[in-house]
């Protein structure tokens, strides 16, 4: 079931094992209702997620991609996620030079606790990425 | 430009190092080829002029525990600048002569320029013009008209680093905001437009990997993931998709390292603007985090560190 009436879109999801993966499980666990479009992969952490993941996925199919990490100061192995804001910086940068939206890209920091929040990202995103329809980058089937 | 000085501080050089790397006469009057020196006869096949086009720094990191002399431009010396700040060679094995530049030819420019004509002769001279013979005829080009786009923006035609300088220290008489108009002017396109501009330009890649290696900052050599299977990257299939992915990891790949050497756009037989990509991340690096690669042998590339609190990096709103 999507959360939004229309079909549902792929929107690939990578999630820090140690805050957002948990932040996403207590929004589970809370039976937060979200949208189904978004499919998590579990990273070990967001400096684990190469830019290129991204553009991969995009590039294969994704409408939109969305990261997640802890924030900044709080993450697992200490400063994962400092590279990780830096080169997540730099792709969302290159994006609209190539001709992609920059809104179909997102990364952001939800903590284990923020169940509320992860929902309300995961809607949100969700709902801009129905907003601006399936991606086709290579005009393959 | 005076290629008997050269000669000599190669000479006296060769005592010390084991190879010297300059240029050489290539095949035909318009090519020249890189020259690998390693005795004191072969000193006299070098060259200098504006035919010297290849960026010979290049074979540093491969040379790593030997001590080598190199012959570099403004341009190459960034090359060397970056390979330092990133460990990739031992300066104190590296021996830089270097040789302010005032400008080189492209070669697709200047067939283009005589309507690719079979080229018999060329000659320089000081004042920039550049007399080409062909079969048909004798024509007087400006070097200008026939330099790469890097060239039209120099802002280092001395080297930034080097033991022994040959010539007089040039200074950039090109502004500096010219470096990335190309680049600020195609970014105002609609993202309809760019998307069509990069499927068309990338759907000529033939996947020669030409650019990766004549890149001096491709230095993963046999690890480069577009080739290798576990993990699968790319695959071999000819779609755009598959060429779209390989342009995007050697962008990637060069983030806020790249010198823009220009060495991959000259390598690319399909003439694909390959640096673009690269200049467009350098341009962000610049505005985010005040860096210029290959600039300051101390400095320390944007991706290798961070900062606990990133002033120009403000969190995004969804949408």
């Amino acid at each position: 079931m999507s959360g939004l009436e229309n079909k549902e879109m792929k929107i690939v999801g990578f999630l820090c094992n140690w805050c957002s993966y948990g932040g996403a499980d207590t929004a589970g666990v809370s039976r937060f209702k979200q949208p189904t479009d978004l499919r998590i992969i579990r990273v070990p952490c967001s400096g684990r997620v190469n830019p290129l993941f991204v553009v991969k996925a995009l590039l294969n199919g994704a409408d939109g991609v969305l990261v997640s990490g802890c924030h900044p100061r709080d993450c697992h192995y200490s400063d994962g996620n400092f590279y990780a804001r830096r080169r997540l910086e730099m792709l969302k940068r290159l994006l609209p030079f190539l001709g992609i939206d920059h809104r179909r890209f997102h990364y952001t920091w939800v903590s284990a606790s923020e169940g509320a929040r992860w929902q309300q990202v995961v809607k949100d995103f969700t709902e801009v990425i129905h907003k601006l329809g399936p991606l086709n980058l290579t005009r393959e089937a | 430009m005076s290629v008997d000085k050269l000669k000599d501080a190669v000479k006296q050089i060769l005592n010390e190092v084991d190879i010297v790397i300059g240029y050489t006469e290539g095949f035909d009057k318009v090519h020249a080829t890189p020259l690998f020196i390693n005795t004191q006869d072969k000193v006299d096949q070098l060259i200098w002029d504006q035919r010297c086009v290849h960026n010979l720094a290049s074979y540093l990191p491969s040379l790593k525990r030997k001590k080598v002399g190199v012959i570099v431009k403004g341009c190459d010396s960034r090359t060397i600048v970056q390979y330092i700040q990133e460990g990739l060679i031992n300066r104190e094995n590296v021996k830089i002569i270097g040789l302010p530049c005032s400008g080189v030819i492209s070669l697709k420019k200047l067939l283009k320029a005589v309507d690719f004509a079979n080229i018999d002769d060329i000659t320089f001279e000081d004042n920039g013009n550049v007399n080409v013979k062909t079969e048909k005829e004798t024509k007087t080009l400006s070097l200008m008209d026939i330099a790469p786009d890097k060239c039209k923006t120099c802002q280092y035609p001395t080297p930034l680093i080097y033991d022994i300088l040959i010539g007089d220290p040039i200074k950039s008489d090109k502004p500096k905001e010219s470096v990335y108009e190309d680049i600020i002017e195609f970014d105002k396109k609609s993202l309809e437009e760019k998307l069509a501009y990069w499927q068309k330009v990338f759907d000529r890649c033939i996947r020669c990997y030409a650019c990766r290696n004549a890149c001096p900052m491709c230095v993963c050599q046999d690890s480069c993931i577009a080739e290798s299977r576990e993990p699968h990257w790319i695959s071999q299939r000819a779609t755009l998709t598959e060429k779209f992915m390989f342009h995007l990891i050697h962008t990637v790949h060069l983030a806020g390292r790249c010198v823009e050497c220009g060495e991959c756009e000259r390598a690319c037989p399909m003439g694909i603007p390959v640096n673009t990509l690269k200049r467009k991340i350098n341009l962000e690096m610049k505005e985010l985090f005040d860096y210029v690669p290959g600039v300051n042998p101390d400095d320390k590339p944007p991706m290798y560190t961070f900062n606990v609190d990133e002033l120009k990096i403000k969190e995004h709103k969804i949408g």
